[in-house]
């Protein structure tokens, strides 16, 4: 059946199986493969998207149910070139190293900075639960997201 | 050389340098195996046994061949009669002569032996297409007696397979000076003797393992993508295993999410994809699930420990001896006998111990098999004596901090190249300093002064302090090392430098990369000894069409090894760049100076030549030495005359609510010293992931069975790998002793984390029970079990 959404801000349509996962239809029939799959129990976030602006992981919901939404991926979150200050707070506090968690653990990050601007270490580490990491101990993530909130708020 | 206060720097090595790695795996364009798409490619999927131990009574595949979809079925029977491979899959390490290796096909043809082994594949042409198929496979079975657990394989009357008449797989002693021993234990004033469990652990890393076989039919070659940490090695393996020409198989480990050894292996999946591409002339492609890791990717860990300490009336160590009863699994996998014996010359660690025995006993199971996991064989060594050190300072009467201090080698000065009892030469080391370091940075006193005043005042949430000094060897290896211990590869590893003709540099690496960051760390070393940016240097790996000869990243060898090899290549360049610079500008070779990149004649400041300028000479080869070949590219192949032996302290700090048996980690410290650092930012993320994954042993993960042998726990809703919620931040110190067995005095930082720190965990937990009288723990230390263990104890002291 086709399935319409708007991708990353693009009118997006494919033909799936009614029974599509949204991670599958972004990954396997619209080509945007960030979004990566890490388990099959919706436990480690690796698929974390935003739909409607909220994070969500797209591995819990099928590509019909997502119709008509409005999805950001992680081929999304950068604007011209630029790469998220989320993207470059990973990067210049190294919280990331086989990056395979990364795609879904930035676009988390994100969207607990929307909910809770100025978090303390303590509300990070409690909003990122749903994330799991296997690389990095967590030490390095949690300080991106901090600093990304302290440029945000300057 | 000693260790210094600091991190010694030069321009680039040393410094805090920002991944190169980064911008891609951060947009999204990182392209890991099920990222990979080809044009008519079939799906895998995999039937697997639902028993533990059984006869293949029938298959039953009739109503899968004909779903939509569907391109073929195949029972084990039937590959095994299409030919496809010309051998078992390879165990590399047999530690003994007579190591029983019952042949491991990638699929069962009469007989499984552990829940998950292949009995049947479908090819299909979809993701969804291949599970459903695969589910509509039925397999008759003949159940047999399950062997689920070391003390069942050890002591119970069934074998694991049928046709054997032991569990056993083998022996393997390590007594150098059997007298000296016994001697040792004759004569002490205190002895220690404990038993742990090393429970088995699911690697888990983020990326589930894949594999893409692409065949081109014309010529016959294969390209494998593989979610891998050894390309190189799997490439030679496919060969050995398939009867496929080696110089027809291409090995592409692309972008790879985590291995932790997990992806050190040759699987069967990996051999069913290249043969049955090779043989339809069609792409086949496999990606694991989750819970399917738990059955198709090895485990590590699964010991059973026994250690005793012999110490005279001061707690000075007189002797230790130590036996290991080895959980192998079901089959020996690439290296799965040898991982407990690459702690076995660890479990003296950092003490002066005169006299050391080992023997480990490694037994079939019908579970998955085991293999090598972060640090393989010396977190569990380390554990051990860790352990057994708390227990003799409390024998002793003394601090935890003091039994150590006690018994460091060299009194805990600074020492090289010191043989040990275990027999190894260690590099160097300096222990003494990483405890006084972290004794300070964790804030001990106070800590201490904090535990007495809950104690005093009967809280419930009482602290406990735990430390371990641990040791480890790395730099996997000295050929000959690995000779001796019958491993049937070198150690060695390959680097490539080249000047392209504008002036940039690329280096291709041997040793392949998962999240370690390899790429920035070689240009580190390439800018610094070439005296160039190190954003002009391209690092080429894991693709064995552009890196032919390598040896892969485990044992935290790559920088120990491979970035040693890429340094001695630079020096080579500038070598013969040195030939090529005194040609053109004149001059006698040894007149001039190498240094920012540019030749100089000494004392003729504007005789100068830009190395950029010697590699474009190379380019055009107007103006070389005579018979000199017109490139600027050196490779070198080394091989460490040594391992490395990187230590530290760790010092963790636990609360405890006695009423919940909940155990929170409310801080942890580290002082590492991994000889020089190249990118010390690098270094801290490896502490930092290592050390979560010996808290993660030690608190909450362990891969369980009940006595059929089925896991309990195979999806992440059961196996509690932690999240951010469960850790704290860290604590990290350094200290800098450069090692001896290579030119850039650098040790390894990969395992480090994770082979101190389950130790440092249950030393913990264990103080903060002692005035219960408890003195042990079993790993996982999850709430239910602590609590229990306060009951007991409480119950007996009443
Ligand atoms: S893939 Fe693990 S939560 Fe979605
Ligand atoms: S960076 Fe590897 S899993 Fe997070």
């Amino acid at each position: 059946m086709q399935v319409e959404m708007t991708v990353n801000g693009q009118p997006m349509a494919a033909d799936v199986e009614p029974r599509t996962l949204l991670v599958h239809y972004l990954r396997d029939h619209l080509g945007l493969t960030g979004t990566n799959v890490g388990c099959d129990t919706s436990s480690c976030g690796a698929c974390t998207i935003h739909i409607d602006g909220e994070s969500a992981k797209a591995c819990t919901m099928l590509a019909v149910q997502a119709r008509g939404a409005d999805v950001t991926t992680i081929e999304g979150l950068a604007t011209n070139g630029e790469l998220h200050p989320m993207q470059t707070a990973f990067m210049e506090c190294h919280g990331l190293q086989c990056g395979y968690c990364t795609p879904g653990m930035v676009m988390a990050a994100t969207s607990l900075l929307a909910e809770n601007p100025n978090p303390s270490e303590h509300e990070v580490r409690e909003g990122l639960e749903g994330n799991l990491c296997r690389c990095t101990g967590y030490h390095n993530i949690v300080k991106a997201v901090l600093a990304a909130a302290e440029g945000g708020s300057q | 050389m000693t260790a210094t206060e600091s991190a010694p720097t030069t321009t680039h090595i040393g410094a805090r340098k920002l991944r190169k790695e980064d911008p891609k795996l951060l947009t999204g364009e990182g392209k890991y195996v099920d990222d990979i798409h080809v044009p008519g490619e079939l799906w895998m999927g995999m039937v697997r046994s639902t028993m533990a131990h059984a006869r293949i009574t029938g298959v039953d595949t009739s109503a899968a061949a004909e779903m939509p979809g569907v391109h073929a079925v195949y029972t084990g029977p039937e590959l095994q009669g299409m030919g496809l491979w010309a051998a078992p899959l390879p165990c590399a390490w047999p530690v003994t002569e007579d190591m029983v290796n019952p042949p491991h096909y990638p699929t069962a043809v009469d007989e499984v032996h552990h829940v998950g082994e292949i009995v049947a594949v479908v090819l299909a042409d979809s993701r969804y297409g291949a599970a459903d198929a695969a589910e509509q496979v039925v397999v008759d079975y003949e159940p047999l007696p399950a062997v689920a657990s070391i003390a069942a394989a050890r002591d119970g009357d069934d074998m694991a397979h049928s046709d054997l008449e032991s569990n056993k797989a083998y022996s393997w002693p390590l007594v150098p000076d059997p007298e000296a021993l016994d001697a040792a234990f004759a004569s002490a004033t205190h002895t220690i003797k404990a038993e742990f469990v090393q429970q088995r652990l699911i690697p888990a890393a983020m990326e589930p393992r894949g594999v893409l076989a692409v065949p081109s039919p014309a010529g016959g070659d294969i390209t494998l993508y593989s979610a891998t940490q050894v390309p190189h090695i799997l490439k030679v393996m496919v060969a050995a295993t398939t009867g496929l020409p080696e110089s027809k198989l291409r090995v592409i480990a692309p972008a790879v999410g985590g291995g932790f050894g997990a992806k050190l292996n040759i699987n069967p999946d990996e051999i069913l994809a290249a043969t049955l591409a090779h043989k339809l002339g069609r792409a086949v492609r496999w990606t694991e699930t989750r819970s399917e890791a738990a059955f198709s990717t090895h485990q590590g860990r699964g010991q059973l420990q026994t250690i005793e300490v012999a110490a005279d009336a001061d707690g000075k160590l007189k002797g230790v001896r130590v036996h290991l009863d080895a959980d192998m699994g079901a089959y020996m996998m690439l290296i799965t006998p040898g991982v407990p014996l690459l702690g076995s010359f660890l479990y003296t660690g950092v003490y002066d111990v005169p006299a050391f025995g080992f023997s480990c006993d490694g037994y079939f199971t019908n579970l998955t098999p085991t293999d090598a996991y972060r640090g393989a064989g010396r977190p569990e060594a380390s554990y051990a004596i860790e352990r057994a050190m708390d227990l003799l300072a409390a024998e002793v009467g003394v601090g935890p901090d003091e039994i150590r201090r006690r018994n460091y080698l060299a009194g805990g000065g600074h020492f090289e190249n010191l043989e040990t009892a275990s027999t190894l030469v260690f590099d160097s080391g300096h222990y003494a300093p990483t405890l006084d370091a972290a004794l300070e940075l964790s804030g001990y006193g106070d800590l201490r002064a904090e535990q007495q005043r809950r104690r005093d005042a009967g809280e419930s949430k009482q602290l406990g302090i735990g430390m371990c000094t641990y040791v480890e060897i790395c730099g996997l290896a000295p050929s000959r090392a690995l000779a001796g211990l019958n491993f049937g590869s070198g150690g060695w590893e390959h680097a490539v430098v080249r000047f392209l003709p504008t002036g940039k540099v690329e280096v291709v690496s041997g040793s392949t990369p998962h999240g370690q960051g390899h790429e920035t760390a070689w240009s580190q070393i390439v800018a610094d000894k070439l005296g160039i940016d190190p954003d002009d240097v391209t690092v080429l790996h894991s693709d064995t069409a552009i890196s032919p000869l390598g040896l892969d990243t485990y044992g935290s060898r790559s920088l120990a090894v491979g970035g040693v090899a890429i340094a001695m290549a630079c020096d080579k360049v500038i070598d013969k760049a040195k030939l090529i610079a005194a040609h053109q500008l004149e001059a006698n070779p040894d007149d001039l100076e190498f240094a920012d990149g540019s030749f100089t004649v000494k004392g003729s400041p504007d005789m100068t030549m830009p190395i950029q300028g010697v590699a474009f000479g190379a380019f055009t080869a107007h103006n070389l030495p005579d018979g000199m070949e017109p490139n600027l590219q050196e490779q070198v192949s080394f091989d460490p005359p040594n391992f490395a032996f990187p230590f530290g302290t760790h010092i963790c700090v636990v609360e405890i609510d006695e009423d919940t048996g909940e155990v929170k980690l409310l801080d942890y410290t580290a002082v590492d010293d991994c000889g020089n650092q190249v990118n010390p930012l690098i270094v801290e993320g490896q502490v930092h992931g290592g050390i979560v994954q010996g808290v993660a042993q030690a608190l909450w993960e362990g891969a369980s069975y009940d006595e059929d042998g089925n896991c309990r726990n195979p999806s992440l809703l059961d196996y509690l790998v932690p999240s951010a919620a469960e850790v704290p931040s860290m604590k990290l110190g350094a200290t800098y002793t450069p090692s001896t067995s290579n030119p850039l005095g650098v040790k390894g930082v990969g395992e480090a984390g994770t082979i101190g720190s389950a130790a440092a965990v249950i030393n913990a937990i264990c103080d903060a029970l002692s005035p219960y009288g408890i003195k042990d723990i079993e790993m996982p230390a999850t709430p239910a079990r602590v609590w229990k263990t306060i009951q007991e104890a409480k119950g007996g002291q009443s």
